[in-house]
This record gives C-alpha cells, sequence and structure tokens, in this order.
C-alpha cells in the first residue's frame, strides 16, 4: 500500500492555507506533520481523509486491494473531538463503532486493557476525563482494523506514561505495515517517522 | 446499520434525548386548544382532526434540528461521512431518519389517541387520525432531515429549519387531515387521500435521504 500527495493544496474560506506539499509513503512509514498553530496541520488532514477538497494537486492510494480501494475507506481518522456519545457507556460507544467500521480487529474489552482503561467500560463517556476520553478514542483505532491512521493532535490531554503507550501501539501499527500521518506539535516518540514542516517561508 | 439504529434510539430515550420533549409540546398545544376556543363540543370535534396533526407537526419539528448537529459536535459525523465507501450515506441517513421517527416520532402517534379525547372526537376520528398520523409523519422526518442537513453548520439553527422545512410539509398536512376528516364525514373519500400521503411518505424516503447525504456531504469543514 502506497500513499502519495502530489502538489498538494488546501484552502479554508477562500484563503489558501498550504501549497505545494507532497509526499509519498510506503507501508510501514509514518509521517509526522509539525509546524505552528494555523499553519494548516488540520486542513491537510483533512484534505487527505476527503472531508474537505483539494484546492490543487493529486493524492491517491496505491495497492490498497479490494477491501480499501479508497483512501476514506482505508483510514481512521481521528480529529479533535472524540466522535463518542457522552450518554452512552464507553463499551456501548466502542461496541457500536467495532460494528460500523467492521473489519473488527481487538474485542472491547480487549482494546480498553491495551489503551489502560479496563474495568472502565460500563461508566458513560461523558463521566471521563479529558486523557480518558481521549484513550478511549484511541481504543475506537484499535477496535476495527484499518491500514492508514490519520491522526490529529493524538496525544493532547495524555499523561506521560499514556504517551509512552500510545508511541508503542503507532510502531506496532507500521511494524504490521501500516501507514501513519500525525499532526502534532509534540513529539511523539515515533523512531520511524519522517517529518513534514508546515508553515515555513517558501 | 443495525448498530447505528439501535445507538440513535438508545440516544433519544437517554438523559437529553429528544423523546419526551415532543410529547409534552405536543400535550401543551393540545391541551391550550380548548380554552381558547371554548366548551363547544362540537367545534372541538370538528376541527380535531386538524388540531391534532398541526400539533404532531410542529412537535415534529422541534427536535429536528439535533439530527446530524449532535454528531457533527462530537465529530461523528466526520466518521460517518468517512464511512461512505462501506455504507452509502443516503444509507446511513436514511437509518438515522427511521431512528429519529422511532424515537422521537412515534412516541406523538402513540400520545394522539390520548390527546384526541381531549378534542372530544369520536373513536373512529380518532382512530382515523392516529392512522394517517402514523403513515404521514415519516414524511415529515424526510423533509425534516434535508433541512437538518443543509443548517448543520448553524449554530441555533433550529428556527431556520423550521422556516425551511415548513413550507415543504404543507401537502402531507393537507392530505393527512382530508384522509382524516374522510374517515367521518360521508361525502368525502378517506382512501385517494390516505394513499397519496402513503405515496408522499414513499416518495419522500427515497429522496430526502439522497438530498440529505449530498447536503453533508458538501457541508463538512
Amino acid at each position: 500500500m502506497r500513499l502519495i500527495a502530489e502538489n498538494l493544496g488546501g484552502e479554508r474560506g477562500g484563503e489558501m492555507v498550504f501549497s505545494s506539499i507532497g509526499f509519498a509513503l510506503e507501508a510501514g512509514q509514518a509521517l509526522v506533520v509539525t509546524g505552528p498553530n494555523g499553519s494548516g496541520k488540520s486542513t491537510l488532514l483533512r484534505v487527505v481523509a476527503g472531508l474537505l477538497p483539494k484546492a490543487e494537486g493529486r493524492l491517491l492510494l496505491e495497492d490498497g486491494g479490494d477491501e480499501f480501494p479508497s483512501i476514506a475507506s482505508a483510514c481512521h481518522y481521528l480529529g479533535h473531538q472524540n466522535a463518542m456519545k457522552t450518554a452512552l457507556s464507553v463499551t456501548e460507544n466502542l461496541r457500536f463503532w467495532r460494528e460500523f467500521h467492521g473489519e473488527g480487529r481487538l474485542d472491547v474489552e480487549e482494546a480498553l486493557e491495551t489503551v489502560g482503561l479496563g474495568g472502565i467500560g460500563h461508566l458513560p463517556f461523558g463521566y471521563l476525563s479529558t486523557g480518558q476520553r481521549r484513550r478511549a478514542a484511541i481504543a475506537k483505532l484499535l477496535v476495527s482494523h484499518r491500514p492508514l491512521w490519520l491522526l490529529d493532535e493524538p496525544t493532547a490531554g495524555l499523561d506521560k506514561a499514556s504517551e509512552g503507550r500510545f508511541a508503542g501501539l503507532m510502531t506496532r501499527h507500521c511494524a504490521e505495515g501500516g501507514v501513519i500521518v500525525a499532526a502534532t506539535h509534540l513529539p511523539l516518540g515515533l523512531e520511524v517517522a519522517t517529518e513534514l514542516k508546515m508553515g515555513e517561508a517558501g | 446499520m443495525w448498530s447505528l439504529l439501535l445507538r440513535d434510539i438508545r440516544l433519544s430515550i437517554r438523559a437529553g434525548g429528544g423523546a419526551l420533549t415532543g410529547v409534552i409540546f405536543f400535550l401543551a398545544v393540545i391541551a391550550t386548544i380548548p380554552f381558547g376556543v371554548g366548551p363547544d363540543l362540537k367545534l372541538l370535534a370538528r376541527i380535531g382532526p386538524a388540531i391534532l396533526w398541526i400539533g404532531a407537526l410542529l412537535a415534529c419539528l422541534l427536535g429536528l434540528d439535533r439530527l446530524f448537529q449532535a454528531d457533527r459536535e462530537d465529530g461523528s459525523l466526520d466518521l460517518l461521512v468517512l464511512g461512505n465507501d462501506r455504507h452509502m450515506l443516503a444509507l446511513t441517513v436514511l437509518v438515522k431518519c427511521v431512528a429519529h421517527w422511532a424515537g422521537s416520532v412515534m412516541p406523538l402517534v402513540i400520545a394522539a389517541p390520548l390527546l384526541g379525547l381531549f378534542m372530544n372526537m369520536e373513536p373512529l376520528a380518532i382512530g382515523a387520525t392516529a392512522l394517517t398520523l402514523l403513515v404521514g409523519t415519516p414524511a415529515i422526518t424526510f423533509i425534516g432531515a434535508v433541512g437538518a442537513a443543509v443548517a448543520v453548520a448553524l449554530p441555533r439553527g433550529g428556527l431556520l429549519i423550521s422556516v425551511l422545512v415548513l413550507p415543504l410539509t404543507i401537502p402531507v398536512l393537507i392530505f393527512g387531515v382530508s384522509a382524516s376528516y374522510g374517515a367521518t364525514a360521508n361525502p368525502d373519500p378517506f382512501l385517494q387521500p390516505f394513499l397519496i400521503l402513503a405515496a408522499l411518505t414513499l416518495f419522500l424516503g427515497v429522496l430526502g435521504p439522497v438530498a440529505a447525504a449530498l447536503a453533508l456531504r458538501h457541508g463538512t469543514d
């Protein structure tokens, strides 16, 4: 599987936020997008996911196979929001996404254990702290399989131990042939990652 | 798709859901009418089906703004849109509409016979009105979904949705009420307006989700 972006440009509200972005990621590679606030990191991720139309350039996924014909079908998008319902319990939320996304991988319980939230699946999602909510959202990446992870500030609100655990999860995902594009301004602890700096002059 | 249906129905009956709000609003509208119109029992019985329909229509509009907005606020909508390749977005919207109808509108249909007693309606008129509501209210939800999808990005879009949607629901109201009258008033037909009502629901059941899906697809930012 290869994710290729050529000469990509994105706009927000009619104004170009970034242009001439290019990268090519093979299976097992990760890209960390860094840059100051407002440099277009989130916009880039949303353009790659297909949630925003691209202003210019080319974007394609090669060798996804029958299962993952397009980027949208091959990706997990983890945005600023966690996409969980506060009125439902953590387990109910995860079970819903597992069934909706299909391609089940880990059990809900296993996924919660993996992110260190074992034993609190019965609580309503609204009762969790910011960091716990983020960890539950990360568990969502694990319950169903997608080769491409698009992560927008994935470690916002996480403590040191959880950051380390998440770095391990990302490394394992890459080792299994996955691809990660992560926008962040915190170091993610990913050793294999290449870095894309946005918002610099030129 | 089952999981989405179950999740949305579950949400509508949990805290903050719309199931009870609509019924209480419906009750409030119907309960105030006899005070305003006066104690003329014949008149109340005559206008009963129309009042029930108008009350149900307004109560339907009440919860519509949350149909997609709640999903947008917590980021779920992005993932529903991205799931387009596995679950066609129009189908996802249809399932959300059905869940919204089952969770928020069906309680209105169930409450309608009881509220018909407030209006001194005969059993036959109550039955006919409840039946037309059962068949006609899904059409209102499907039209409303288009309005809700267009206004999804607007804060406090509820009023805008009502203004957008209300003119389009007028045919449903007209045929619903005339079928209800047709059941009791002798020369008026029941079956013809009732079938047109059913046709409206089926037609909008296809058109509404497709249009709403298109609006959602282009409304992400």
